[in-house]
């Protein structure tokens, strides 16, 4: 901060002289800072993302198979074909359930570690959402693979505990169900759930965390029972961190194109459609708009989400 | 009122945390069968020699080994980068400083396959060609705001008092840069470096857009995915995850220990 007295400074080399300046123009020290960082994700990141969007106006030559690079909205229209709007509309619909599922299994968990959790048990809470958080994607995947197995962990307890037919019953149901756990819309669900379920729990904690005890002691004190404490006072306190969380897992699942094609019935998804379409196909132009979708959904997710104070839950 | 938690609470949140780790240990389990061509349980036997097996595998030494040499330089990238932005944005206020923040957030807020089609449709546009280095291109740019995250946090809870203070008996910048901050940033950006290393270690979706062909950029993530696709020898792909579970705890279980104690930085508590 200068003021009105005129700094002293050691010149005893460049480095002082350097301080000096910085002193004298903190937007100096501010650029400088600032340069390297900047580009990086000006250079790299924006300029993919740029490449991607100009990418998406160009279009496939059906007969030789390259790109024409000139501009037309021939290749948004292809993602209006009956197939296309499918993919949208499943992945669309996956991710919903996924993160309305999510959002009921965090809860308890979320609950308890924010309210009854003290010391060593919160630490632990904290650390058994943190490693799942954290440690390998693919690994988890795997170990849902092994345990979806027909021969795998859950026919084996199933049969022991003579609950099998709870597991036919649910592949019985239509649209969900499938001819075995791993191939059916409710494995793809089940490891989705499994995998983001982590970045739920976290800010819903962090909400839960920030309602003040005194308020829940105000309403018992209105004469409130437990049950409409939690409806009238805990639940819209925490709202905003649901909708934090519900990015995570609302985002993630949108993009995902690994658990569908391991755990699933080969239906396709978004991130799949993009991943097949720039390999074998050949066809960058559609990849491009179909990863345009998700940007546009969670470009308004996060402004309805902004909108509901979930940014300052993050 | 809700001195105790309710039966329902309880059965709820241990339900939870039994479905997020469960799966995990399963694995261990399965490092260790001695059936060979299903994931038949209870194993039928259990067995030590796969672990021989998989250490003695050319094919799975050489993606580790590219992967730990991807997550180390992507975290170093990321280390100096997100250490530039977080101080920059502690300190002063500035235009687009917002938006600024939001660039950091966006490669983690938008899904991974977004980053990966976005810079495998941009360097066949720069002439260039896919290789292991791309695949560090793609890694350190989410992981900045890991980095960044850590030092931020720990930039706000360090008072500025210290700093001028360093100032005013005679430090340069780079001298209070090398004896006030550093010390007092340490353990964060080594946290911060050790959660972006794990990440970096097993990221699988920017790596199969960015990777080029063959072996030469072949991350063991890679690797994995393949034996998912097309499981070759089970019993190994089992040993391989076990491995790549325990590589990135440990920096896990280190990041969180280190950012643990909040009242370790120099001038904070005012």
């Amino acid at each position: 901060m200068p003021s009105d007295a005129p700094a002293i400074f050691p010149a005893r080399g460049l480095a002082d002289r350097l301080t000096t300046r910085f002193w004298r123009h903190p937007r100096l020290l501010l650029v400088l800072l600032l340069t390297p960082p900047l580009l990086w994700l000006g250079v790299v990141y924006l300029g993919s993302l740029a490449a991607l969007l100009l990418q998406s106006f160009y279009s496939l030559d059906a007969f030789s198979g390259l790109v024409i690079p000139e501009f037309t909205l021939q290749t948004y229209g292809q993602l209006f074909t009956p197939a296309n709007l499918n993919i949208i509309l499943r992945t669309l619909m996956m991710a919903a359930a996924v993160t309305a599922a999510s959002a009921l299994m965090a809860f308890p968990i979320a609950y308890y570690a924010a309210r009854y959790a003290k010391g060593r048990w919160k630490a632990a809470f904290y650390l058994g959402v943190m490693l799942p958080l954290w440690s390998s994607y693919l690994v988890k995947v795997y170990a849902f693979k092994l345990i979806l197995a027909k021969e795998g962990i859950v026919t084996w307890v199933t049969n022991a505990t003579h609950t099998d037919w709870l597991v036919s019953l649910a592949l019985a149901l239509p649209y969900v169900g499938g001819n075995s756990l791993a191939t059916s819309y409710l494995g793809t669900f089940t490891v989705f759930c499994y995998v983001w379920l982590p970045y739920m729990i976290l800010p819903m904690q962090a909400a839960l965390e920030r309602v003040p005890q005194s308020m829940l002691e105000a309403s018992a004190d209105l004469g409130a029972t437990a049950r409409q404490t939690f409806r009238s006072v805990t639940l819209p306190l925490a709202l905003p961190g649901i909708i934090a969380g519900s990015i995570f897992t609302f985002s993630l699942t949108l993009g995902d194109y690994i658990i569908p094609q391991i755990i699933g019935n080969s239906a396709s998804y978004i991130g799949m459609a993009v991943y097949q379409l720039q390999g074998t196909a050949g066809n960058i132009p559609l990849a491009a708009a179909f990863a345009v979708v998700p940007i546009v959904i969670m470009l308004i997710y996060l402004t309805l989400a902004r909108r509901a104070g979930a940014f300052d839950a993050l | 009122m809700h001195s105790e938690p309710s039966l329902t609470l309880r059965i709820g949140a241990l339900a939870g945390l039994a479905f997020l780790h469960l799966p995990i240990l399963l694995i261990f389990l399965y490092a260790f069968t001695t059936e060979e061509r299903s994931f038949a349980f209870p194993p039928p036997g259990l067995t030590t020699r796969w672990f021989a097996v998989a250490w003695n595998r050319a094919d799975i030494w050489a993606p580790l080994l590219l992967s730990l040499k991807v997550a180390f330089l992507a975290t170093i990238i990321a280390l100096i980068l997100g250490t530039l932005i977080s101080a920059a944005m502690s300190g002063a206020r500035f235009w687009g400083r917002d938006q600024l923040s939001l660039l950091i957030v966006l490669p983690i807020a938008l899904p991974g396959v977004i980053t990966g089609i976005a810079l495998r449709s941009a360097v066949p546009m720069l002439h260039l060609d896919f290789s292991w280095i791309t695949i560090v291109l793609g890694h350190a740019t989410f992981c900045i705001v890991i980095v960044y995250n850590n030092a931020v946090a720990r930039f706000r809870r360090l008072s500025g008092n210290i700093l001028e203070a360093s100032a005013d008996l005679g430090a340069n910048a780079f001298q209070t840069f090398r004896h006030i901050l550093l010390p007092n940033l340490g353990t964060a950006l080594l946290a911060g470096g050790m959660l972006a290393f794990a990440l970096s270690f097993d990221e699988v979706i920017v790596t199969t857009f960015t990777a080029g062909a063959g072996a030469a950029s072949k991350t063991l993530p890679i690797w994995m995915l393949d034996e998912l696709i097309r499981p070759r020898q089970r019993p190994v792909t089992n040993v391989v995850a076990m491995v790549v579970f325990a590589v990135t705890f440990v920096p896990i279980l280190a990041a969180y220990y280190l950012t643990r104690e909040g009242g370790e930085t120099a001038g904070a508590g005012k």
